[in-house]
């Protein structure tokens, strides 16, 4: 069937730590450059409209032993600082030109300086977004700050950002998110058409192609998959929260799946922060960074006042019909176990079931999980019955 | 006024463990009489500001640290980790979240309600401790965003990029000290008093000075002062006196004691054989034993980036220009962040190669702190770098700043012992 096929051709492409897609891109671009950020959010479009090709570098998983990333870390770390950096050392993401790490937390920021000191010939680069997101002057600021990594990129590419150069990248990127919000719309109202590991695939791979050939790619799937032969179940439907950085293995999703509806969830939640389209009338740039503070998402990682954030996931659990959730945090994650925290006093506060748990990308053993997630979606069919 | 040699002598503990007293007493005063309270962190304390609004200022991070002190830091972990903390979260943030669920209840005295709180992202757990006081109480939080380090190119200075990066970050800075200012007058019923703010910058000018001419008193061989000892007390008045004369007069006392000490040749640690840097913060609920393990070996530290990055950010060259008091603060704030919390925290090599220098040091000790990446996460890379780029040895221990359950007593030492025989061998081959 062709979707089974996209989707274990989607695996393939997110479990190779070699990056095919990109490599693929540099042989039908050999002067191309490349540009990887790392978790949560990056404005993209800026990179695309330099001709460059921007890349999520969200860590390793399992698939690459962490070995020269550990001694230059410490260990009570987040996995996915140590992955993604031992992706580099060890030779994988040859092909940038520029690294850029959004300031999300301590870990990260700091990760930021071990690349710096590692990889003299890159140039590497913090981002920051605006924590007083609802200050008056925060978006003033962030037009400065994108313009000054437009200005780095423009240094690598040869060539300027014009306006027009962007507004077409935005027009491009917006097509990407629309099209992203259908699969979640799917995943909200028919949820047996769109297993929990399709959808994610589908997200995280946006960040690892072109999104040329990824928006092809949606459109089909979102031809496809209506047509799909399958049937509701009685499933117990959640929200999973907690995948907004490092990302749980593949495994863990399918286990949670085998129990459950994920109907909404925050994974990969930087590729899918804006919620409408960017304008494109007007100041592109100003409407890139209007748009990350004013039409955007929540994370754990982004302090804004406008958005409680466990009013925010009460919200998504209301609008996606959930009954419950699943609240994880990946291991040694400051922000994300936090959150954790207020997320868990709240859906208390609010009658919502919820399972607290922490994961870790390199996780390999799941019956654990399996078991605790069976129980409690049982108990739950249990009592909605 | 001046004072005799004799009582310069130990005058900046005896005066320091009264300023801290004292400090308690308005605490504890704050808490029974309503008397607004700030809660500020030491990286970008604000108190300049929040002082000229007549705040009682708490600096959490201190009260915290001062549990493990007491040795009573673990009791009020575990109230934070019952009350759903992870064992994996910043020490500091659990000791204080443990205070404020037993209503302010500290050994030193008692930690008032929070009536403002201004938060920062120069360490981004920060924004996140807020969040509790924000559930917790619902109090007002303003979130004081600092643009730090970004990375090798961008921050150089005398460029077009530093010029623009600078002035951006200057403007977005300055628009929120003014929406700072509007929430300060909302909450005190005061207007803004830019004559008074401007006393309290030049006080705190007169400290900068001053924090930087004791530091220096290290230079001398030997070290006059142990910089996790009295160290941590310059950094504790450097952040709950900033901007005031009190706190001036403390660092002038300070300054005239350690001259006195190099004058007489005293030093900190008998026998000094080992000047060292520490980089990070000592583990507070070990505090004598960790300092003890070094000055056993005759090894002093001379400096400390904690001294750097929790010590007001006094930045070399720093200064705030009364004429403009406002757009001076924030270029301050701005500066400091880039060099004094954010670059001295992630790129610190560039700081460990002067003070390695001028200070005549001999190795490094980086502490890692397991519930702080924000201190933590890089010293692996940091030592490996000093190392082999400058023939620095260095020292990588672990454990934690007030969690007394991270302490490895027999571990540590054999490292610690370890490295001081290894540091030995080396002055000889370097013939020092
Ligand atoms: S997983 Fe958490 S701690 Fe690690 S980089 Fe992401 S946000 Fe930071
Ligand atoms: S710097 Fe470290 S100890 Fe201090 S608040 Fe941040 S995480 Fe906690």
């Amino acid at each position: 069937m062709e979707l089974e096929r996209i989707f274990d051709d989607l695996r393939a492409l997110v479990e190779d730590p070699s990056f095919p897609a990109v490599r693929r891109w540099l042989e039908a671009n050999p002067q191309g450059k490349v540009v990887g950020h790392f978790q949560v959010f990056f404005p993209e479009e800026v990179a695309h409209a330099a001709g460059l090709l921007p890349v999520k570098i969200a860590g390793a998983g399992g698939t690459v032993q962490v070995r020269q990333a550990d001694a230059r870390i410490a260990a009570f770390v987040c996995s996915i600082v140590r992955s993604s950096l031992e992706l580099a050392l060890s030779g994988r993401l040859d092909f940038l030109s520029l690294m850029v790490v959004p300031n999300i937390c301590d870990a990260a920021r700091n990760g930021c300086g071990v690349w710096v000191r590692s990889f003299p010939q890159m140039r590497v680069e913090t981002l920051y977004h605006p924590h007083n997101a609802s200050s008056a002057h925060a978006v003033d600021y962030l037009v400065g700050e994108y313009r000054r990594i437009g200005r780095v990129i423009e240094e690598l590419s040869g060539r300027p950002i014009t306006e027009d150069a962007l507004r077409a990248s935005i027009a491009l990127f917006n097509e990407n998110r629309r099209l992203l919000r259908e699969v979640y719309r799917i995943k909200r109202e028919s949820p047996w058409l769109l297993s929990a590991v399709e959808s994610y695939l589908l997200v995280r791979s946006a960040g690892l192609m072109p999104r040329e050939e990824h928006n092809v790619l949606l459109r089909r799937v979102l031809e496809l998959l209506p047509q799909r032969p399958a049937k509701k179940q009685d499933r117990i439907r959640v929200v999973f929260e907690g995948g907004f950085c490092e990302q749980p293995p593949l495994d863990m999703l399918a286990v949670i799946q085998n129990a459950c509806y994920i109907v909404d969830d925050d994974l990969m939640i930087g590729l899918r922060w804006i919620t409408e389209d960017v304008p494109l009338d007007g100041d592109p740039w100003r409407n890139l960074a209007d748009s990350y503070l004013n039409r955007s998402s929540y994370s754990p990682v982004q302090r804004d006042p406008r958005k409680p954030k466990a009013e925010m996931l009460l919200r998504r659990i209301r609008e996606a019909g959930a009954e419950a959730a699943i609240v994880a945090a990946a291991k040694m994650c400051e922000p994300g176990l936090e959150e954790q925290v207020h997320y868990s006093r709240a859906l208390d506060g609010a009658g919502i079931p919820h399972l607290v748990m922490e994961f870790e990308e390199t996780m390999t053993v799941f019956e654990q999980v399996g078991m605790e997630v069976e129980t409690f979606a049982e108990s739950l069919l249990f009592q909605f019955a | 006024m001046s004072t005799s040699a004799q009582e310069i002598l130990g005058v900046s503990r005896r005066e320091g463990r009264r300023l801290m007293e004292l400090w308690w007493q308005r605490m504890t005063e704050a808490a029974q009489t309503g008397h607004p309270t700030a809660y500020v962190f030491v990286m970008a304390p604000l108190s300049e500001l929040l002082l000229t609004f007549d705040f009682v200022i708490n600096a959490p991070e201190i009260t915290s640290l001062q549990t493990a002190i007491r040795g009573q830091s673990q009791a009020y972990i575990q109230l934070a980790e019952d009350y759903g903390f992870s064992p994996d979260i910043c020490g500091y943030v659990k000791a204080d979240v443990g205070v404020q669920l037993k209503e302010g209840e500290h050994p030193y005295g008692r930690v008032p309600r929070p009536a403002l709180v201004v938060t920062n992202n120069v360490c981004n757990t920060y924004l996140k401790w807020a969040e509790f006081w924000e559930h917790y109480y619902g109090c007002p939080v303003f979130t004081f965003d600092l643009p730090g380090w970004r990375g090798r190119e961008s921050l150089r200075e005398g460029t077009e990029a530093f010029r623009e990066t600078f002035e951006n970050d200057c403007r977005y800075v300055l628009g929120q000290l003014r929406e700072l200012i509007e929430v300060c007058e909302r909450i005190t019923g005061k207007s803004f008093d830019i004559d008074r703010f401007r006393e309290h910058l030049r006080e705190a000018n007169r400290m900068a000075e001053l924090y930087h001419a004791v530091c220096d008193t290290n230079r001398h061989i030997p070290a006059p002062f142990n910089a996790p000892l009295e160290g941590v007390t310059y950094q504790g008045i450097a952040n709950l006196y900033r901007g005031t004369p009190e706190g001036t007069r403390y660092f002038e006392l300070a300054l005239e004691e350690m001259r006195e000490r190099v004058r007489l040749g005293m030093a900190a640690v008998p026998d000094e054989r080992f000047r060292l840097v520490l980089v990070g913060t000592a583990c507070y609920s070990h505090f004598r034993r960790f300092v003890e393990l070094f000055s056993s070996w005759g090894g002093v530290f001379v400096h400390s980036t904690y001294m750097v990055f929790a010590g007001g950010g006094f930045v070399p060259g720093f200064g705030y220009d009364l004429g403009r008091p406002l757009e001076s603060f924030a270029e301050q704030m701005v500066r400091a962040t880039y060099w004094g919390w954010t670059g001295a925290m992630f790129y610190q090599q560039e700081w460990l190669d002067r003070v390695v220098r001028d200070w005549k040091v001999d190795g490094i000790c980086f502490h890692g702190v397991k519930s702080c990446r924000t201190t933590s996460t890089g010293l692996p890379d940091v030592r490996e770098w000093m190392r082999v780029q400058r023939n620095v040895p260095g020292l990588f221990i672990q454990s934690d700043l007030v969690d007394p359950r991270l302490w490895s007593d027999a571990q540590i030492k054999n490292r610690v012992d370890a490295f001081f025989e290894a540091l030995a061998a080396h002055k000889a081959a370097v013939g020092r």
